[in-house]
């Protein structure tokens, strides 16, 4: 009993510790006054996608199936969220639009990989570069324009002014999903049998789960996550969008995932530090004096220099399902 | 026998043939759901690609780069990594072959050569990070490279900009000496003797693969890890080489693309004319089969859709990065092995 709680202990150690250290650092920043665009708004923003992203792919991957098509999910529902928005005449509308088009790519990854047993690796990569160049060619054929895209301000979905600054009213909902998550996983039948599915799938199959659909809904519910983050991107934050718009965030969700060995609330942590980090980035980019002395191209590496640290450190104590990436077929 | 063994062997082209028109098929819908014309578009794409002769030396000007990034992921494969370093080390390459063709004065020859040798060199430094990060950390090399190549995307356009840029043209980075260039194959073209170089390199890792010791001892560990074991190969040994092996083929592409593909002869400030490879050759790698010989048709095959995919965008204004998208569509399609009995078991019928 002591080892199995010293076990649980070790597992929420250290993302506590470096959640409270990041705090620390925003709230000393904050007081320094070193704040052209308020860190902490900044960070709110940053994490909203990934937060989102992270947890959706926490259930999928608790289930078996791992997408590594995020990034290109958040590439095309970035897209869709945008032509909702314009055609609804309406942000929140866009950002149902980027849902349910996620949702859709979410189910489609679902059925090759549980009915046609694909590689999900490779096929994920396929959705990965299929968005690279649809992309692209969307902008073309929609808009007309290369590459980029502005839209009218009112399409904006508005932030909530709060004890914290301006808040988006997608942050709100992307924590309140948080914490349905973990109860959905450890407080519902629904969620012992994801469980079950992802660690002993003969076993969930004899006890008469269906695990296909079980399979099929965890991909699609991770992709409508994460295509209400991808929608998020340019209707709640940038006001616009780039071909490159998601710049790897499909895949530092990945590094959350890892980093939080399935655990939606470490996700959430994970994704908090990820987002101050990019926060931070932004926030020292814009500061005179410091703009001058340290070249924008070097602030903009900080991100993904921090995901490669926090990964190299805590890996090798997580453990993932024993059926994870692996298709079912009854012997 | 002998029929069924030959169909054996032909099963992995037919599969990718039937696959690419799947993929083509596909882009058509794409086409038609935003009111271009299909049937013009990829005549104009055709043509484009092999409409005339130089038309052709084009197309392969446009696969040479995609024959070496290809081989960086199929070495992956081979060894069981899914290596998708390739886009970051490239730019890398190029950095390094731009930093020796265009600020170093050399003799002719050796300039070429020491450009394309450190261009190899610093594709095979930034293999090298997520290679040892696997060992000693075991981090999943998919999260590692693609940071990897982020970094590499903001790192060498400080580098282009900050250290290289041409004085008074701010978006490219000053040009290779004519002493560091290969030569033009033909006038008007832009495919240069670098080609050779790479179709050398290719068989060279082909002959590696098969013909050696050291390249039997790589595919074991990718194919059976356990037999590996058991037969005494450091598997931690293959997986470095096959991560090093795929940085000197990447990092090759990257200098190709600058000291070996007129006219700029130069890296643009956006990384323009060197990005995107890495990513392309993920599928050229698995249309090709995973292999560095197959490889060479694939690339051909992919360079011919993306030079023609210009002329179509110019003639039937269909955006060319269509073909990006085709090619996802392709690799999600190989992904699925179910397909195949599936289409088997309705031929039987």
């Amino acid at each position: 009993m002591k080892t199995l709680f010293r076990l649980k202990a070790m597992k929420w150690f250290w993302p506590l510790v470096a959640v409270a250290l990041t705090a620390l650092i925003v709230y000393g920043i904050e007081k320094a006054g070193l704040r052209p665009i308020s860190l902490l708004e900044a960070g709110l923003l940053a994490m909203t996608p990934l937060v989102l992203t992270a947890v959706g792919e926490c259930i999928n991957e608790k289930a078996g199936v791992v997408n590594v098509g995020l990034e290109g999910i958040l590439l095309i529902t970035a897209v869709t969220g945008v032509w909702g928005a314009e055609f609804f005449g309406n942000g929140v509308m866009g950002l149902l639009v980027g849902t349910v088009a996620g949702a859709l790519i979410g189910l489609l990854f679902g059925l090759v990989s549980v009915y046609g047993r694909a590689d999900q690796v490779v096929a994920g990569m396929g959705i990965n570069l299929f968005a690279l160049g649809l992309v692209p060619y969307l902008l073309m054929a929609i808009w007309a324009f290369p590459g980029i895209h502005l839209f009218e301000r009112k399409l904006m979905v508005r932030p909530i002014y709060t004890f914290f600054g301006r808040l988006s009213p997608v942050t709100i909902v992307a924590v309140a999903i948080v914490i349905l998550a973990h109860i959905l996983l450890h407080k519902t039948v629904l969620g012992f049998r994801i469980k079950a599915v992802g660690e002993k799938p003969e076993a969930a199959d004899v006890a008469g789960v269906r695990i296909d659909l079980l399979r099929i809904f965890t991909c699609t519910l991770g992709g409508a996550l994460c295509g209400l983050g991808g929608a998020f991107m340019p209707l709640a934050w940038f006001g616009g969008i780039v071909k490159e718009i998601s710049a790897g965030r499909g895949f530092i969700a990945l590094a959350c995932v890892v980093f939080s060995g399935l655990e939606p609330l470490l996700a959430f942590a994970a994704a908090f530090i990820f987002g101050f980090a990019e926060g931070f980035a932004y926030s020292v980019a814009v500061t005179p004096g410091v703009k001058e002395a340290i070249p924008f191209y070097v602030v903009n590496m900080i991100p993904y220099i921090i995901t490669l640290l926090v990964v190299t450190l805590v890996i090798g104590r997580r453990r993932f399902p024993a059926a994870s990436g692996q298709p079912y077929a009854r012997e | 026998m002998k029929g069924s063994e030959l169909a054996r062997r032909m099963r992995p082209l037919l599969e990718s043939v039937v696959t690419i028109l799947l993929g083509l098929l596909a882009g058509a819908l794409f086409m038609i759901v935003f009111g271009y014309n299909p049937v013009n578009a990829y005549q104009a794409l055709f043509k484009g690609a092999f409409g005339s002769m130089s038309d052709v030396l084009e197309t392969l000007a446009f696969a040479t780069p995609l024959m070496l990034t290809a081989i960086t992921f199929a070495i992956g494969v081979k060894t069981g990594l899914f290596n998708i370093g390739a886009e970051g080390q490239v730019y890398m390459g190029a950095i390094g072959a731009t930093a020796i063709a265009g600020k170093m004065a050399l003799p002719p020859g050796l300039h070429v050569a020491a450009a394309t040798i450190v261009g190899m060199l610093m594709g095979v430094l930034w293999a090298l990070p997520p290679a040892l990060l696997k060992i000693w950390r075991g981090v999943h090399e998919v999260i590692s490279t693609i940071m990897f190549n982020w970094i590499a995307f903001h790192l060498s356009m400080y580098i282009a900009i900050y250290y290289l840029a041409e004085p008074g043209r701010a978006e490219r980075t000053v040009p290779a000496m004519p002493t560091a260039r290969y030569p033009i194959l033909m006038e008007g073209t832009s495919l240069t003797a670098v080609i050779f170089v790479v179709l050398a390199f290719c068989v060279g890792v082909y002959i590696y693969l098969w013909g050696t010791r050291a390249g039997y001892e790589l595919r074991l560990a990718g194919e059976n890890p356990d037999a590996a074991r058991y037969a005494g190969v450091s598997s931690n040994r293959a997986l470095l080489l096959s991560f090093l092996i795929g940085g000197l083929a990447a990092g090759l592409a990257g200098a190709s693309q600058v000291i070996g593909r007129p006219p700029s002869w130069s890296l643009y400030a956006t990384l323009g004319n060197v990005a995107g490879f890495g990513f392309d050759g993920l599928g050229v790698a698995l249309i090709g089969r995973n292999h560095p010989i197959g490889g060479i048709f694939a690339a051909i095959l992919f360079g011919a859709l993306q030079h023609g995919g210009r002329y179509m965008e110019y003639h039937a204004g269909v955006c060319s990065e269509l073909v990006r998208a085709i090619n996802g569509l392709i690799v999600i399609a190989l992904s699925v092995p179910e397909i195949w009995a599936i289409v088997r078991r309705r031929l039987k019928r």
